[in-house]
């Protein structure tokens, strides 16, 4: 693992200057999660608009630069695309958009927070129930 | 060894050169670098001759305790209250006196389950500090919870000690207990815990102090300190994991109900009734971790040998050169008291904007072993009204050289995130 590949200008960018940071004043889907072993936090609000798309979507938070950076890039991402893409939406896809940095791994947690908590409120507002199969979750 | 070290042999009160040489974890590389291993006040590595007592118990001796006659019980018993005797030693008290636990945790849900279900009410006030570790929290809050107890917390001074004032005013409340940490696992604050009991019991309370980082790393005397309970994790002092000590005043073990109920603990079992073992076999239900006292003696040997005073001084030492020699990178900002005399060898800190996380990422691929996070501290980080801290704690191996390859990894990182 390289630290300087992990943290490139593109990652740096978003940790200082994240987009789509905040919260919304009228909301559909409020969703928030954090990870346990390091503090990291990220909540994500989405208002519904016609079609089922993501009209608008803000997250908030703390903790580290991946997963800061990686919440709102996905922000980006998800905006205006129908709730469904959302559960078409894979690690892979993440890691891709962080520009595939070597994530050693007790730090791809952090890199994935913001798919969980994205993946968790919208699939509790289309009436299911998002598992994201980690049972590493509930190790120490 | 480069230059800093010739420095440190002749300056420091510990030839760490030579004793490196105990620890067989210290040859190997991180991520093709010397290990530099500052994460002490979560657990430390082990000298060979602590990992050889559990070797040798388990290949020469490996027996039941107390109940076996023949020759391997007798060894294994034999070894198991040796360490007993000088773990009780070690901090100024008496074999009689000490149950060995898992570690400071399950020492303080002892207290929490025997002490507390028999002797608190509904009503009473238990109070902790805003600098405790969640071990000396979340035990009281359950117990607060289960029992319609209130729990209160004594705040902090700006410098991270204690506010003696509002502890004062909490006694006038009559707590049924206090409990305090010796010395912070994130800020290092040494408390005066000797104060802190005397004020406690003239108040009525009972004492539980949490010494998980004080026994480690400096001389301590429980008999000094005039507290109920004294709690500590031998992981965290060259020992094994999954052995810790509960010392208790013999007149409270004596009066308390067992923690669990098995066999070892009991005198005599009928079908509606059981009697105890004596103190302080009534409070080891099963087959104890025989294996871990053992490793668990032969570390306070170890650090015996040595002495304490000067793994204390050798850590004051270094905390003096690292607050120094770090306060010089940009972006480096420390917390907790600048004043080493009261403090122990933690350096928590924060460096600009970089996440703890991100820092720790990029340590590691120099081979350098810190902690970041909240560090079990929760309360504490909210105190300091930040997420998480990087944290880098001392001990006996530790050398100036940690500290210039740390120095250099904080300013490798403040290049990469462009402080």
């Amino acid at each position: 693992m390289s630290s300087a590949d992990i943290y490139r200008e593109l990652i740096l960018d978003y940790y200082r200057s994240p987009r789509n940071y905040g919260k919304l004043e009228k909301f559909d889907i409020d969703a928030r999660d954090t990870n346990p072993l390091c503090g990291d936090e990220i909540g994500m609000q989405i208002r519904v608009g016609d079609g089922q798309k993501i009209e608008e979507i803000r997250f908030s938070g703390k903790g580290c630069a991946i997963s800061q950076a990686s919440a709102s890039m996905l922000t980006e991402l998800a905006k205006g695309k129908p709730l469904d893409w959302v559960k078409q939406v894979s690690k892979e896809d993440v890691f891709k958009m962080l520009g595939n940095p070597d994530l050693g791994p007790s730090r791809v947690k952090c890199a994935l927070l913001g798919m969980k908590v994205l993946k968790t409120g919208v699939y509790g507002y289309l009436g299911a129930h998002y598992d994201d199969g980690d049972s590493s979750d509930a190790l120490p | 060894m480069g230059r800093s070290s010739s420095k440190l042999l002749k300056t420091e009160a510990i030839d760490v050169e030579r004793l490196r040489a105990d620890f067989p974890i210290l040859k190997r590389k991180v991520h093709g670098k010397r290990l530099v291993y500052l994460d002490n006040a979560a657990t430390t590595q082990k000298p060979k001759v602590v990992i050889d007592a559990l070797v040798d118990y388990y290949s020469r001796y490996n027996s039941n305790v107390h109940r076996s006659v023949h020759t391997l019980g007798e060894e294994a018993t034999a070894a198991y209250e040796a360490s007993r005797e000088k773990a009780a030693k070690f901090v100024g008290g008496r074999a009689k006196e000490l149950v060995f636990v898992r570690g400071t945790t399950e020492a303080t849900n002892l207290v929490r389950f025997a002490w507390g279900e028999k002797y608190v009410k509904k009503g009473d006030l238990l109070v902790a500090t805003l600098m405790e570790h969640h071990s000396n929290i979340v035990p009281w809050q359950l117990l607060a919870k289960s029992k319609g107890a209130t729990l209160k917390f004594v705040g902090l001074n700006k410098d991270g000690t204690l506010d003696m004032g509002q502890f004062e005013a909490l006694l006038k409340e009559s707590p049924k207990l206090v409990a305090a940490t010796h010395c912070s696992n994130v800020l290092g604050t040494i408390n005066d815990v000797g104060a802190i009991c005397a004020k406690a019991r003239a108040s009525g309370a009972t004492t539980v102090v949490d010494g998980a980082q004080s026994v480690p790393h400096m001389p301590v005397n429980i008999k000094d300190i005039g507290c109920d309970f004294y709690a500590f994790s031998g992981h965290k002092m060259l020992g094994p994991t999954g052995i810790g000590a509960l010392v208790g005043r013999e007149e409270l073990l004596q009066e308390m109900d067992p923690f669990h109920g098995g066999g070892e603990m009991i005198r005599e079992v009928f079908t509606d009734h059981a009697t105890w073992n004596d103190v302080p076999y009534k409070f080891e239900a099963g087959t104890v971790n025989i294996a871990d006292a053992i490793g668990l003696g032969a570390a306070v040997d170890y650090l015996t040998t040595i002495g304490m005073e000067k793994v204390r001084e050798h850590e004051v030492r270094l905390l003096q050169y690292a607050s120094e020699s770090l306060s010089k990178v940009k972006g480096f900002q420390q917390y907790g008291s600048p004043d080493t005399a009261k403090r122990g060898g933690v350096v928590s800190f924060n460096l600009g904007d970089v996440h703890p996380h991100d820092l720790a990422t990029i340590l590691d691929e120099e081979g350098i072993a810190i902690r970041s996070g909240h560090h079990c501290a929760q309360l504490l980080m909210r105190w300091l009204d930040v997420a998480a801290t990087s944290r880098a704690s001392f001990h006996v191996y530790n050398s100036y050289d940690d500290i210039d390859a740390l120095k250099a990894g904080l300013e490798k990182a403040g290049s990469i995130f462009r402080l």
